[in-house]
């Protein structure tokens, strides 16, 4: 595909694309990139499966253009973990039954992770505000809830 | 909270999924996120019209496309039909067009951008026929037929059907037209329930293989390997040595994933290139063409005397089934199954239709036309309660079916635990205590009670467990994990019927070539029915591990007993004891031959006496056990905007045993929250026979926000006697009684009477403002 040259620093690797114009950040990842821990679930923005973290903000990966991207830094679900060691998000997911299906989880750990790094005592109340934007069809979104208590309670 | 634990013993523990680790990190694999070498992208042509009679097609544009491999049309599909009760289905529109968006044609191409181009290139002509959008309309004298050849086709069950009416079911216990004589208090009215979407968060799709001797092999988006090897092949004409179907990781199941969406399409695409085929719908493709819940339209009728003695029920129900009948016979037949409800009502009529119309195929979905009955018969047992100035629940109680009763029809309930489902609830809840605290002066808060039951079971099972050379096992089940637990659930089965840890049972993916044969992840049956024969299974391997033990150790093999760890050793004589490992390489190398057990069964307690009911055209003789459940809702309902909310709820549901809790949980708490999108926001829009909100943008289904935290999941374990260290299944009870419980909440808020779901800010305002009217 002929387009515009550009680096991304994926999980904090460099990488040098070349992308069209209408590339989404999300193609980019999945099929470029192999990295297909964001999902297609909606496309449109809605549903928040392919959340990812654009300099450190979380956005949609379908709706962000790659050519928009030069040199940012990009973290996947890919990059939450240190080698083997599961981030705290993670592992609170884990321990509290928050995943069934799996497919919302790698957008619902993401956003939970940004909102972990600000947030270090959250409510039940901030935290489902703060993930209103990422559905999941299996849990009825308690566990998901107590995960991410879970987490602030381990890192405080 | 329940927290889950890694890994260590086995059932009745709260163990993390086996595949927990690679959810958590991105590496689980979906279908969309498969591919093989050389492999071709596909897009499907959508009908633009209705009901049409296809004359033919003009493909050159598309197959001019540079990268376009081939174009498929109905007329490239072989005459076969697939169907799970009436083989009425093509693979792809042939000849008619039966729904506005059905695919009818498919183009395989380098990349789906250029199969998705090229397939808007493709010219049908065809020749528009009226379209029957409605039940009724589908009835009228002289409607359209949608299936002119309905007679003609397979069925696997006595079907009453006709013209339009794809399957008539009646169910009677009593005297039902003699009974109301009897009766101080009848309520009746009618009913309806909109058309809920899925809407798993993963879209469905496949990708088929192809060897140089032309055998396919496919994976797709599924909760039955061996339903997707029947349907691909029936509609291809195929036969089923011809066709190995895997699964990869599923992104939910409630009923979207058991019957076709486009493996045929990837099959007969990778026949005909010779070459690798994936096709992923898109979110409107997926809305637009799979399948739906179905919207009910019910007549109800119950009577009681003045002591609050239920004493007759007449429920009549009309289903749009859509342009082919999948599931729906089942799910008629099943809905009158359960419209009396867990109680004792001696004089029960049940009888329904299901009618072909011009749109997308309803099928099954979580609950399995019970939300919808239970929806009218428990919002009818509080109109009763009120008119006789009664408690509702204790009216329920009165009333409830007790131990040892049978279920409607006569079928034989072995175990029932609703009696402590509703102890715990209630006093979890504090029935009697005011129902939440109002927000605001305009508020209105209220509380709701329903009960429910649901079966576990159905058909066809099967488990091979199988000792490798070091003693530790291979537990191989063709029972798809859908994302509720299963393959953490039966490994749990397997490790404590052997006393072994979990990390010494791996579970086999399933594979049509080499499972044991599983109808599906459906109908709540897997932890009960396959976890049934793995438990027989792992009882076989334990009787060869004693057979050689006794051997080794030169005594009975009565006189043996299974270990904890993976021992076995003589009763009674702590030190004379060999391990797994050491029975396992004397069978390997020695004598006896390696190890394994299989087990195979099939449902077969009847769920009608003919003694004691009628039963005409019923899809199902043998259904399955019975789980029990009694959820209490608290609601606050604005009156200025109608809007009602749910603000706490408590959910306890009899599942035999809880063989892993937090699962359990997770399915309760699942279900409550779907159960309460169907009540209160979901609904899928006609505008003729187009859908109008085939997006997540214009479908609400509940997020965080919309959903309570207090959630209070509540296990009630009645064992099941032959079920799996006593357990039944949980799956789809959960959202069973959830509308039920939360109309009766609002009507106890604000005294209006909801009759259709959802329950939406504008009917229940327009409900509000027309009983002050009447005032």
């Amino acid at each position: 595909m002929t387009g515009h040259p550009l680096t991304l620093k994926v999980n904090g690797q460099e990488r040098a694309l070349s992308v069209s114009a209408t590339r989404t950040l999300l193609e980019t990842l999945r099929e470029d990139l192999a990295l297909t821990g964001a999902k297609r679930g909606c496309n449109q923005g809605v549903c928040g499966a392919c959340t990812v973290l654009v300099d450190g903000q979380p956005v949609r990966g379908c709706l962000s253009l790659t050519a928009n991207c030069d040199g940012a830094e990009v973290t996947t679900v890919e990059g939450l973990a240190d080698g083997n060691v599961l981030s705290t998000v993670q592992q609170a997911m884990a321990d509290t039954g928050a995943v069934q299906c799996g497919f919302c989880t790698s957008g619902m750990l993401i956003s939970a992770f940004a909102f972990l790094r600000d947030n270090s005592a959250p409510t039940v109340d901030d935290i489902q505000h703060a993930l209103s934007g990422n559905l999941c069809r299996c849990s009825g979104y308690r566990k998901i809830v107590d995960s991410i208590l879970l987490a602030a309670k381990r890192v405080a | 909270m329940n927290e889950a634990k890694p890994f260590g013993g086995g059932v009745g523990e709260s163990l993390a999924r086996p595949d927990i680790r690679e959810k958590l990190v991105g590496r689980a694999r979906y279908i969309a996120d498969l591919s093989q070498p050389n492999m071709l992208h596909a897009a499907i042509l959508q009908s633009p019209v209705a009901h049409a009679r296809i004359n033919g097609y003009d493909t050159r544009a598309a197959r001019a496309v540079p990268g376009v491999a081939a174009v498929l049309t109905g007329a490239d599909f072989p005459d076969g039909r697939m169907g799970a009760f009436i083989k009425d289905e093509h693979a792809i529109a042939k000849d008619k067009i039966r729904y506005l968006g059905e695919p009818v044609a498919v183009v395989a191409a380098e990349t789906e951008a250029i199969a998705r181009h090229a397939a808007k290139l493709i010219d049908i002509d065809f020749e528009e026929l009226p379209a029957v959008l409605s039940p009724e309309a589908a009835m009228i004298d002289g409607a359209p037929l949608i299936h002119e050849d309905l007679d003609t086709y397979i069925k696997i069950f006595p079907a009453i059907c006709g013209r339009n009416v794809a399957s008539e079911t009646e169910l009677a216990e009593g005297d039902v037209a003699a009974a109301w004589a009897g009766c101080d208090v009848i309520v009746e009215d009618d009913y309806k329930t909109a058309p809920q979407a899925h809407l798993s968060i993963e879209p469905c799709g496949a990708l088929a293989d192809i060897d140089e001797a032309g055998r396919v092999t496919l994976w797709s988006a599924n909760q039955s390997v061996f339903r997707v090897q029947a349907n691909v092949c029936e509609s291809l004409k195929l036969p089923m040595s011809k066709l190995r179907c895997l699964t990869p990781k599923i992104g939910a199941g409630f009923g979207n994933k058991m019957e076709p969406h486009v493996q045929p399409l990837v099959v007969q695409l990778a026949l005909a290139t010779g070459r690798p085929v994936k096709l992923i719908l898109n979110r409107a493709e997926d809305f637009e063409t799979v399948r739906a819940r179905h919207p009910f339209k019910i007549r109800c009728k119950t009577g009681a005397t003045n002591d609050g003695t239920l004493v007759a029920r007449e429920v009549e129900v009309l289903l749009d089934g859509g342009a082919y009948s999948d599931d729906s016979p089942g799910v008629l037949g099943y809905s009158l199954l359960m419209a009396r409800g867990p109680y004792r009502i001696p004089n029960t009529r049940c009888a329904g239709k299901l009618v072909y119309t011009n749109k997308m195929r309803f099928g099954a979905f979580r609950g399995f036309g019970n939300p919808q009955v239970s929806f009218a018969g428990e919002t009818q047992i509080d109109e009763i309660a009120a008119t006789l100035g009664m408690d509702p629940l204790e009216l329920r109680l009165k009333n409830m079916a007790q131990p040892g009763d049978p279920w409607f029809g006569g079928g034989k309930v072995a175990s029932n635990g609703l009696g402590e489902c509703v102890a715990k609830a209630k006093a979890a809840a504090k029935w009697g205590a005011a129902p939440g605290k109002a927000t605001s002066s305009t508020v209105k808060c209220g509380r709701g009670v329903a009960f429910a039951a649901h079966i576990s079971g159905l058909l066809g099972t099967g488990a091979i467990v199988r000792m490798l050379e070091d003693g530790s096992i291979v537990l191989n089940t063709g029972a798809v994990d859908i994302g509720q637990g299963s393959d953490t659930v039966l490994t749990q089965i397997c490790a404590s019927a052997l006393k072994i840890p979990v990390s010494q049972v791996a579970l086999a993916s399933p594979d049509t070539d080499g499972s044991p044969y599983n109808w599906g992840t459906t109908a709540s049956r897997v932890t009960y029915t396959t976890g049934r024969s793995v438990a027989a299974a792992a009882k076989t391997v334990e009787a060869e591990i004693k057979k050689h033990a006794g051997e080794l150790l030169e005594c009975a093999p009565v006189d043996l007993e299974l270990r904890e760890g993976g021992k076995v050793g003589v009763k009674g004589v702590p030190d004379k004891e060999i391990s797994f490992l050491e029975v396992s390489l004397r069978a390997h190398w020695a004598a006896g031959g390696p190890i394994v057990g299989s087990d195979t069964w099939v449902f077969d307690q009847p769920s009608v006496d003919p003694k004691r009911a009628i039963a005409r055209g019923l899809p199902f003789p043998q259904i399955g056990v019975y789980s029990f459940g009694c959820v209490i809702v608290d609601v606050a309902v604005d009156t200025v905007t109608g809007k009602a909310e749910v603000s706490e709820a408590w959910a306890a549901m009899d599942v035999g045993r809880a063989i892993n809790p937090a699962a359990v949980e997770g399915q309760i708490e699942g279900g409550f929250v779907q159960g309460m999108g169907f009540a209160l926001m979901e609904e899928l829009i006609w505008d003729g026979g187009r859908l109008v909100n085939p997006s997540m943008m214009d479908y609400k289904a509940p997020t965080f926000r919309d959903t309570p935290y207090a959630i209070h999941s509540i296990i009630v374990e009645e064992p099941e006697p032959d079920g799996p260290f006593g357990a039944k299944g949980v799956g789809e009870i959960g959202l069973v009684p959830v509308p039920a419980a939360i109309a009766n909440a609002i009507r106890d808020a604000v005294g209006i009477q909801p009759r259709s779901l959802p329950m939406t800010p504008e009917r229940n305002l327009r409900a509000m403002l027309e009983r002050d009217d009447a005032a």
